[in-house]
């Protein structure tokens, strides 16, 4: 993505709730289920929302294409206002905004074919160029052979790729993936995110993408926002926000995939084995530890890697060590110092 | 039985109760659908969601389904001789048992498009389409297959209304049975129309589950 589009946005979000009315018209209870929400989504990124269950996720997509009505604040697609518009005046906004579901939500009186040809109908193409379309579309998700399957003849990754080539059918600016993994096994999970990456990469489409899981982020999203009880609790580029998580909803979501500092129990063990001091160290691309570590060992200060993990993440390095260092206690605090100015060091109390 | 005599009684029998059983399936069967998509569409939560007219559909449901066929039959009297201008007759009883079919029709409806996932409603609002399109290009075909069987079970409740027709003059199997067989203490003619009725049945049964088996490709 280049600054320029970076710049460019799509989707304006601001300050927008969605209150939910349950319960029986007599005495109605109140959900907030989003909660004053501001997002700016770019043009060209892959734009990841990541919650709990009843984080308010969901919701917050649906309110894109106005699926939900909106509460309070604005909402803005292309520059087009989505907030107070009726059904009627929503169609030509979502004719720009395709969408993908958990549950695939295929037509079963459809083949893949009918499927994918429906919008291309209600959008009054003629028979010839909507033939032509199919065909180009089952092309590019690989289901060429499969446009007279009935949807139940598929498995769950071929009918999300379906739904990928129905949301994609009328050339949409902006794809929204709702939860479109989280039916799959993770072999095929890999399969439909490769697929929304070439979406995004090869027809340069915005995709909002919304997910339980930190692994999809990981995989595919250029930046993410963190939702807890209907609030957005952090954003950041993906790679900024596994590196240094805040909020303590990020901290759980990022050690669930990535855990590289040892917990309390594991830290107990470690300093058992290991009799030098432990320190825990930020590894990013621009901390040098090795040469830190090199100049320590001429100094007589040995270390040992007892815990931790590097991982490379939209092409840049992070993860921690936690080290044991052995030598003089001036050597290893002048080590120790050393360590400081090239990275975060955390010290393990003794 | 002598069939010299009765046979072609019981046939033009069969034919009066095809006729008043197939033009009421039509009829009933048409403003059953309208009646029972308007309780689909406005019910809470649906497209078209409107308390009002779902009230009122809702009511008017529940207020004629529960009348016993032979009392709308009576009740209805005045209503059918403005409209058809008889009360008597084959096609007095047609408009009977279509007022009496329709709102079975609506309820049979309404559950069978219930039955819809709603997810792809919701697909389709997300592509642009406009409500009317969603009904009919999305709502029917996906609940046809069940529609299918919902008409096909409809069928036999027509057929048990007709059966009561011959009590206004409309004749067909029902009038043949208890009118030839019944009142002359002469079973052999009532089941000859027992026989004749269960072949029709089966017959119509059958061609409904062959249709909704293709169109469900099960």
């Amino acid at each position: 993505m280049s600054p320029a589009a970076a710049a460019d946005t799509l989707v304006s979000i601001r300050d927008v709730s969605k209150v939910f009315v349950t319960g029986p018209r007599r005495r109605p209870r109140t959900v907030t289920a989003v909660d004053s929400v501001n997002l700016e989504i770019r043009r060209g990124e892959v734009f990841a929302v990541i919650g709990y269950s009843g984080a308010g996720k969901s919701t917050l997509v649906r309110l894109i294409n106005g699926l939900e009505s909106i509460t309070s604040g604005t909402l803005e697609v292309a520059g087009r206002r989505v907030d107070g518009r009726s059904e009627t005046q929503l169609a030509p906004i979502r004719h720009d905004i395709g969408m993908i579901f958990q549950q695939f939500n295929l037509f079963t009186s459809r083949t893949v074919a009918g499927n994918v040809e429906y919008p291309l109908k209600r959008a009054g193409w003629k028979a010839e160029d909507r033939r032509a379309r199919v065909a180009e579309l089952l092309e590019f998700v690989g289901l060429t052979e499969r446009a007279g399957n009935y949807p139940e003849q598929l498995s769950g990754g071929q009918k999300q790729r379906v739904g990928i080539a129905r949301a994609l059918a009328t050339s949409p600016e902006l794809l929204l993936a709702d939860e479109s993994t989280s039916a799959l096994d993770p072999e095929t999970t890999q399969e439909v995110l490769g697929l929304l990456r070439r979406v995004n990469r090869e027809l340069g489409i915005t995709i909002v993408l919304i997910t339980h899981e930190m692994d999809v982020v990981r995989a595919v999203a250029d930046r993410v926002a963190v939702m807890d009880s209907g609030r957005v609790v952090e954003v950041g580029t993906t790679a900024e926000v596994f590196a240094h998580p805040t909020a303590e909803t990020t901290r759980k979501f990022v050690s669930s995939v990535m855990r590289t500092v040892p917990r309390p129990d594991e830290l107990a063990k470690l300093r058992a084995e290991h009799p030098g001091r432990l320190v825990i160290v930020d590894v990013t691309d621009r901390s040098r530890i090795g040469a830190v570590l090199s100049d320590a060992a001429r100094d007589g200060v040995s270390f040992d890697i007892a815990f931790g993990g590097i991982s490379i993440l939209q092409s840049q390095s992070f993860g921690t060590l936690t080290l044991s260092l052995t030598g003089s206690d001036d050597a290893v605090s002048r080590t120790v110092h050393a360590l400081r100015a090239v990275t975060t060091v955390q010290e393990v109390s003794h | 039985m002598n069939f010299s005599t009765l046979g072609p009684q019981l046939l033009s029998a069969t034919g009066q109760t095809l006729y008043m059983v197939s033009v009421t399936l039509v009829l009933a069967g048409l403003v059953g659908l309208a009646v029972g998509m308007g309780l689909y569409v406005t019910r809470r939560g649906s497209i078209m969601e409107n308390s009002v007219v779902f009230t009122v559909l809702n009511l008017l449901v529940n207020f004629v389904r529960p009348i016993p066929f032979i009392i709308l039959l009576a009740a209805l009297g005045q209503v059918t001789e403005s409209v058809v201008g008889s009360r008597l007759g084959p096609n007095a009883a047609i408009f009977t048992m279509t007022i009496g079919a329709t709102f079975a029709v609506a309820r049979i409806v309404e559950q069978n498009l219930m039955t819809v996932e709603p997810g792809v409603i919701e697909a389709a609002r997300s592509m642009g389409v406009s409500r009317w399109k969603i009904i009919t290009t999305v709502i029917l075909p996906e609940a046809l297959g069940p529609l299918v069987l919902g008409y096909t079970f409809l069928v036999i409740g027509i057929t048990d209304m007709s059966a009561m027709a011959g009590a206004i003059g409309a004749g067909g199997l029902g009038d043949f049975a208890l009118r030839l067989g019944y009142q002359r203490f002469n079973d052999e003619v009532t089941w000859a129309a027992v026989i004749v009725i269960i072949v029709l049945v089966q017959l119509v049964q059958f061609f409904g589950n062959w249709l909704a088996r293709k169109i469900m490709r099960r």
